[in-house]
């Protein structure tokens, strides 16, 4: 039996321990915010945050979950007010949006370890996401937005 | 000119075009030419039957005046989308056109999305057709109930119609200023009959309060808090989740499979088979072996316990690599003419100086973020469904083939897409879903993996050009002839499909605005071996690449700057006249939407404008691009800037859009479109490849085929759109074709290494 918090509430889980995170968190808890893009870590869309670090949910098995603090986009803001949130929205940055619960998972770890990132250094954090409609530069735009305003409340 | 612009189309009002399926087989579809031109607003039934009736809000409406909008008492007014969004923000925009007309407030309309249902009209949503189609429509959708409105404020004040207007949720008695609420007039205007379109008042473009100023997506936030659902989402009760493995190779079909080990899988509740298709493919399933499960890593891992020795078949041919020879031979010799004005062979016969080029763009695939996912339920001779589809009405018909039940038995519901680029208009995974629910007798969710999109895909064809100009004194082409090969959409719905039909020499090829006196278009044959489904921009894709990166190394032969002599190509404003010539134009009438080339140049010189063309140095590793084309009836210049380094990294830091797409229903959607559209032209410029061996497809996931990450995707793109009053346009797909050539132009700038053959990391480019 592994037991973990997602999103703050107490779970357990006596299934395979082999099954990803990500199946968990869709199949059998219905948090179908965290998206199945390539199974392989390879796109991003399943980014959740594990013990507060950006982790592929596609290939975290169950097993690494032991006692863990899951946040999944469903879990960061209570209504959407996170300053990434926020600034996802003033900026319209997404299209289909299929891969934006991912980068904006990436987007948050980012500016929790950078408050200040330069272009580079956003172009690094998130270059394991990608979006198939293109909406890199506003995904960009979005960070810095984020980035200002978290300063501003400082 | 603009006056004629405005001509109303030819369709008669309440009268339903319908879309031949002949038409539709060869391949017209895919050029989005597929038209479904409706003025149904008024009538609840149409010659298919009204399977949706009373199935939305807006028809249980206190206030339902058509299909498309319904208000309640309280003010709400729910407005109908039946068309698929899948990240244009069509789900929005056509709304938007109601809700202007309507003169609603926006924070009080409610979306609702369509079933498959004819009583929409057409809802295949490819081929950048939705505004153009729908625009008229949805202003009328708007219109209507809102003279009705206005009718029952005016009866109640025993006024006038005439007095009174409407202003943001409120009718309004002019000379008293007077005020109703839509909703308290909802349930007295019911009682009126629904006007005469004819007497409808449309608004002034000055009047018009969210058209041309748009709005943010409707489901924006849903969105960015995880809640929006998307086909992948979708749910039942008591569901079996389904991994299907298809036949490896196009066709191949099952000598014996064994499934003890699958069947051990924890989760895994049986395992079944789904037949092969017959004849051409189609919509058809793939065929194959299926694992159903408790959940989906489950049927994963129980499919991939699975044993299965196929019969190929004749697909296994398939070797992309020789084939790519057999295409440049092909296009090599004479193929049918499709178009040809003047003598070209004599005036290359007068041996002067002549240049030929020969170009290939490979097979793509369209990977969507979200992988093709199905919900369906077979329930006593019924199915309903739920699922990401670019086209619920071909999940009816395909539905309905499968498993013979009659098309109004099939209840396709469309959640969101996670992207679609054409993939999704193709519904051979709803139809597994169907066929797997009926045979084990209960609701099936197929989920098909990255490795299944990648690997079993309708693929963007392979395409080989061949070029040929003969240069007069002034450097400029005096002949010209261009041929290509490919095999053609039309494979995939008729065995023995050889050559590019109409649907698909129209999109680029035939229909080429330049001023040469003597000009010959040859298509030559090329057989399918893989399914081909028609991709973001379709066939423009390699046509573009082709007649432009020809364009500009004619002009550096000519020694000439490539903005003016691309100019000089095109030569001066006029019309193109395409007599003699099938051409499909994207189904829209030619008088309304004519080939402009006086829209083409001031395309061209607004990017070159805006991109300081010709102010800037280039050479030494940096360069810039040019291209034009027009797709979609929408003429679009892209200018590329690009550094490459040494050893062969490639930077895009900027690339400037110019667009003339006519009128714009929401600017902030249609820019986002032309953004996105430079970085799926990157992707495929950059990496974009599928090959096969044996008829197996070498790519399955996004490590060998890689599509662009935030740093190889253009650091920036700005998107300049030019409107003097044509119609609307198409948006989603027309900023693709001409990234790659003028890409490749900025790489020859600024490397003197000319690209012919894509991808780019084929050239160590990368």
């Amino acid at each position: 039996m592994i037991r973990l918090k997602v999103n703050g509430v107490e779970r357990s889980f006596d299934g395979d321990p082999t099954m990803p995170l990500l199946w968990y968190l869709r199949d059998e808890l219905a948090l179908t915010g965290t998206k199945f893009g390539c199974g392989m870590s390879l796109c991003g869309a399943c980014t959740v945050h594990l013990n507060g670090k950006a982790v592929r949910s596609c290939v975290t098995p169950m097993r690494l979950t032991e006692s863990a603090q899951v946040v999944t986009i469903e879990g960061i803001s209570a209504n959407g007010t996170h300053p990434v949130q926020l600034a996802w929205m003033q900026i319209n940055v997404p299209q289909c949006g299929y891969c934006q619960s991912g980068q904006i998972m990436s987007a948050v770890a980012l500016l929790d370890t950078n408050r200040n990132p330069s272009d580079a250094q956003i172009d690094e954090a998130m270059s394991g996401n990608i979006c198939r409609c293109g909406t890199y530069q506003r995904i960009r735009a979005a960070i810095k937005a984020a980035a200002g305003a978290s300063r501003e409340q400082k | 000119m603009s006056k004629s612009r405005h001509r109303a189309s030819a369709i008669a009002p309440g009268e339903i075009q319908n879309v031949s399926r002949r038409r539709f087989l060869k391949g017209v579809l895919s050029a989005g030419a597929l038209i479904l031109s409706v003025r149904l607003l008024h009538r609840t039934t149409s010659a298919a039957s009204p399977i949706s009736i009373g199935m939305t809000h807006a028809d249980r409406a206190t206030l339902h005046p058509s299909a498309f909008v319904g208000i309640e008492s309280d003010g709400t007014v729910y407005i109908v989308a039946h068309r698929s969004e899948m990240g244009t923000g069509i789900r929005t925009s056509l709304p938007l056109v109601v809700a202007d007309e309507l003169d609603a407030d926006w924070t009080r309309v409610k979306l609702e999305q369509a079933i498959g249902d004819w009583r929409y009209g057409g809802q295949d949503t490819d081929g950048s057709h939705s505004i153009r189609d729908f625009f008229d429509v949805m202003r009328e959708a708007g219109a209507t109930a809102r003279a009705m409105l206005i009718e029952a404020a005016a009866a109640r004040w025993k006024v006038r119609p005439a007095e009174c207007e409407t202003d943001l949720h409120e009718v309004i008695h002019r000379p008293t200023g007077r005020k109703f609420g839509y909703g308290a007039l909802a349930a007295d205007a019911a009682k009126f009959p629904v006007p005469d379109r004819r007497t409808l008042k449309l608004k002034t473009k000055s009047q018009w309060r969210y058209i041309g100023k748009g709005h943010p997506s409707y489901d924006l936030a849903p969105i960015c808090t995880g809640q929006a659902v998307y086909g992948m989402d979708a749910r039942m009760d008591g569901m079996a989740y389904a991994a299907v493995m298809h036949p490896p190779v196009l066709g191949g079909k099952i000598k014996s499979y064994d499934d003890k080990e699958a069947l051990k899988v924890k989760g895994v509740r049986q395992v079944v088979t789904i037949d092969p298709f017959k004849s051409a493919p189609g919509f058809q399933p793939l065929g194959g072996v299926a694992v159903l499960a408790d959940n989906t890593w489950a049927a994963f891992q129980g499919r991939r316990k699975l044993t299965v020795e196929w019969d190929n078949g004749p697909n296994a041919a398939y070797n992309s690599a020789q084939y790519k020879k057999d295409l440049f031979e092909t296009v090599r010799a004479p193929g049918k003419v499709a178009r040809t004005a003047g003598d070209v062979d004599a005036e290359f016969k007068k041996g002067g100086r002549a240049i030929e080029a020969e170009y290939y763009v490979p097979h793509l695939a369209h990977a969507p973020m979200e992988p093709p996912a199905a919900v369906a339920e077979y329930r006593n001779g019924k199915v309903t469904a739920w699922t990401c589809t670019q086209n619920p009405q071909a999940v009816q018909d395909i539905v309905s083939q499968q498993l013979s039940i009659p098309r109004d038995n099939v209840i396709c519901h469309v959640t969101l897409l996670g992207g679609g680029f054409g993939r999704k208009s193709k519904p051979d995974y709803v139809a597994e879903a169907a066929v797997l629910s009926k045979k084990i007798g209960g609701p099936v969710k197929v989920v098909w993996s990255r490795e299944d999109d990648i690997k079993f895909g309708y693929y963007h064809t392979v395409s080989a050009m061949y070029m040929k100009a003969a240069l007069g004194a002034n450097g400029m082409p005096t002949a010209w002839l261009q041929r290509s090969a490919f095999p053609p959409i039309a494979s995939t719905f008729k065995e023995g499909e050889l050559y590019g039909g109409a649907g698909d020499l129209s999109l680029g090829w035939t229909d080429i605005p330049y001023d040469i006196p003597n000009l010959r278009v040859e298509n030559g044959p090329a057989k399918a071996y893989v399914r081909i489904g028609w991709l973001r921009s379709v066939a423009n894709i390699y046509h573009a690449f082709a007649v432009q990166s020809f364009s500009d190394e004619l002009a550096h032969a000519a020694g000439r700057n490539p903005v003016d002599y691309l100019l000089e190509l095109i030569g001066p404003a006029r019309i193109i006249d395409l007599k003699g010539t099938d051409y499909t134009n994207y189904g829209a009438p030619y008088s309304y939407y004519p080939i402009d080339t006086g829209r083409m140049r001031r395309v061209v010189e607004l990017a070159a404008e805006k991109a300081d063309w010709g102010k800037r140095k280039m050479g030494n590793g940096t360069g810039m691009g040019i291209a034009v084309h027009r797709s979609f009836l929408t003429y679009v210049a892209t200018v590329v800037e690009v550094e490459v380094d040494g050893g062969g990294k490639l930077r895009i830091p900027r690339v400037h859009t110019a667009v003339d797409a006519g009128l714009i229903a929401n600017p902030e959607a249609a820019r986002a479109q032309f953004e996105g559209a430079a970085v799926f032209g990157a992707s495929l410029a950059r990496t974009g490849e599928i090959t096969a061996t044996g008829g197996i497809i070498d790519q399955s996931n996004f490590h060998d085929y890689r599509v662009a990450r935030m740093p190889e995707a253009p650091q920036r793109t700005d998107v300049y759109f030019i409107e003097d009053g044509a119609p609307p346009a198409g948006i989603g797909e027309p900023g693709v074709p001409p990234f790659a050539p003028a890409l490749c132009n900025a790489i020859f700038a600024a490397t003197g290494r000319r690209i012919r053959e894509l991808p780019l990391s084929r050239h160590q480019i990368g």
